[in-house]
């Protein structure tokens, strides 16, 4: 699904690496959350995974495509088998639920039957077919994070992003976004989240992927969140 | 289905951005009136071109008792000197190049003048003997005048040679100067527009920036976040160039024919026909320019 060998990356004005020699394999079907402090690099890997920056060095290989050599009038092809959920939601708010999430079918050209049934089955995956006609402002943030989910889901990505989508949300609603992802993991869809949520990543017990400074840190299976060596006192369990 | 989706963006992109776009219609509507007036008064020299060229004479004016002494030392043109003249028009030099010539004596000259000057008190204080008797002569090729005005220039008798496409070149380049002058606020107006569409089309751009991000994320082609907001310049650029083109229509319409070619009887003017063949070109040059500049536009804006 994802391999990275030795990716480096510098940003220009830089002198050090976002990236330090990074080396990943995500297989299919799994979920990984990718821990580690602000600026520690995850932002940065998952832009390269998105495609929305390439390495300066090293490779990186997602959904059989090389990133690095991939024609850039085949980025929106290949960001078509991805779904992204970030921690401000980004919805469009003069846009209903339901067009928000038409919205991402629609651009890609789905035709109209696709939609129709597509989006209120996603929506009733994320339980909000009854709030099929509200606006994003009416919702609560958990309702607008799930409103994300199914639109980062309507066109069936083979691999779901998520940049910090509990970061705005209380513990019980991330609960429930967590089990959303979760489901839509069992579905068959590789899940890589980005997290600063120790509950969580305690909780479910998945493969956990520390980053500091650019490097990673720790790769475990079934592993919890700890940050070693930080200083950090331990936070109590959020649930 | 895909096209529609994109007329719904370009018609969020206008209704959030009114007032820019009123001003890209403004804008390309005057430009584009410009751009029509100087085609017009192009086809217009050259349709009184085509219509007086060929009607053009060079007149070989005589001596006359009144005429200035310098050109005509001894006065009223002599039979011989007449003939002289006659005779070299005859002549196998000049004879090639002269379709036709007749000449005027002062009678007829005096017949003529009263009949133009009808209406005016001129026509009583004139006599036939200070009219100039005349050799009217229409050439194969009116451009080639200058022959004419060589060969008799200071010959005795002759008073002057005349191309009467003198009086018509004062008109035309009275005429060219407006075409140009038409033409050259038209291009300021046309890079103003252009501008003002490229300006719009970054603020339109900017105001969906949430749209474009969220397109960009699942995958939408590059042409289809672009369309929408070339397709919002075209439509507006479009409405301007309509307008122009009615202008255009109307002002050839109502001003040149029911004003001035009921005025000016014995003038040929541009017609409706002719406003039509102009009108294409300025909705064409209206929709390509504007497709052009907002392309431009948003590319860059996206590069960014």
């Amino acid at each position: 699904m994802i391999t990275i060998r030795e990716a480096v990356k510098t940003y220009k004005g830089s002198d050090d690496p976002a990236l330090k020699s990074i080396s990943l394999q995500v297989e299919r079907g799994e979920f990984v959350f990718l821990v580690g402090a602000s600026g520690s690099g995850k932002s940065t890997l998952m832009r390269m995974v998105l495609r929305e920056d390439v390495p300066n060095q090293g490779s990186i290989h997602v959904l059989g495509e090389d990133l690095i050599n991939l024609a850039s009038r085949r980025v929106p092809i290949f960001r078509r088998r991805l779904g992204v959920v970030f921690q401000d939601f980004r919805l469009l708010p003069q846009k209903n639920v339901y067009e928000n999430v038409a919205y991402s079918s629609r651009v890609i050209g789905k035709s109209r039957g696709f939609i129709e049934t597509a989006v209120p089955d996603v929506l009733s995956l994320v339980g909000l077919s009854e709030k099929a006609k509200r606006m994003p402002s009416e919702l609560s943030g958990g309702e607008q994070q799930r409103v994300a989910v199914a639109r980062a889901i309507v066109n069936k990505p083979d691999i779901l992003l998520a940049d910090e989508p509990t970061g705005n949300l209380d513990p019980n609603t991330s609960g429930e976004i967590m089990d959303l992802l979760e489901r839509i993991n069992l579905g068959g869809t590789t899940v890589l989240m980005a997290t600063h949520d120790r509950g969580i990543v305690d909780r479910l017990k998945k493969r956990v992927v520390e980053l500091s400074n650019g490097e990673i840190i720790r790769d475990e299976i079934a592993a919890g969140y700890r940050e070693f060596d930080t200083g950090q006192i331990p936070k109590a369990d959020s649930e | 289905m895909k096209f529609i989706f994109a007329l719904g963006e370009s018609w969020a992109g206008i209704r959030s951005n009114v007032s820019m776009v009123i001003s890209i219609i403004l804008v390309t509507f005057i430009s584009l009136a410009f751009v029509g007036i100087a085609a017009l008064l192009q086809l217009q020299i050259n349709e009184m071109k085509n219509y007086w060229y060929d009607r053009a004479q060079v007149a070989v004016y005589m001596c006359t008792d009144v005429s200035p002494a310098a050109a005509c030392p001894t006065g009223e043109a002599s039979e011989a000197e007449i003939a002289a003249v006659e005779a070299q028009l005859k002549s196998n030099v000049l004879a090639p190049y002269i379709d036709q010539y007749y000449f005027e004596t002062h009678e007829e000259a005096y017949e003529k003048f009263s009949e133009d000057f009808a209406d005016s008190t001129v026509a009583s204080y004139v006599t036939p003997e200070q009219l100039n008797e005349a050799f009217w002569v229409n050439l194969n090729n009116p451009e080639q005048s200058a022959i004419i005005t060589e060969s008799f220039s200071g010959v005795g008798g002759v008073e002057q040679v005349r191309d009467q496409r003198g009086y018509l070149d004062s008109i035309f380049s009275f005429l060219n100067a407006g075409s140009i002058t038409a033409g050259a606020v038209a291009g300021v107006m046309l890079a103003s527009a252009l501008l003002l569409i490229s300006t719009t089309i970054r603020l339109s751009a900017f105001s969906r920036r949430r749209e474009i991000g969220i397109m960009r994320l699942v995958g939408a082609s590059n042409f289809s976040i672009q369309f929408p907001f070339v397709l919002e310049g075209v439509i507006a650029a479009t409405l301007g160039a309509l307008l122009s083109a009615g202008a255009v229509l109307a002002s050839v319409r109502f001003l040149v024919q029911d004003f001035l070619a009921v005025r000016l009887p014995f003038t040929a003017f541009v017609g409706l026909d002719q406003a039509l063949l102009v009108v294409p070109w300025l909705i064409a040059g209206g929709v390509i320019l504007s497709a052009l500049a907002s392309a431009v536009a948003i590319r860059r804006y996206l590069k960014v």
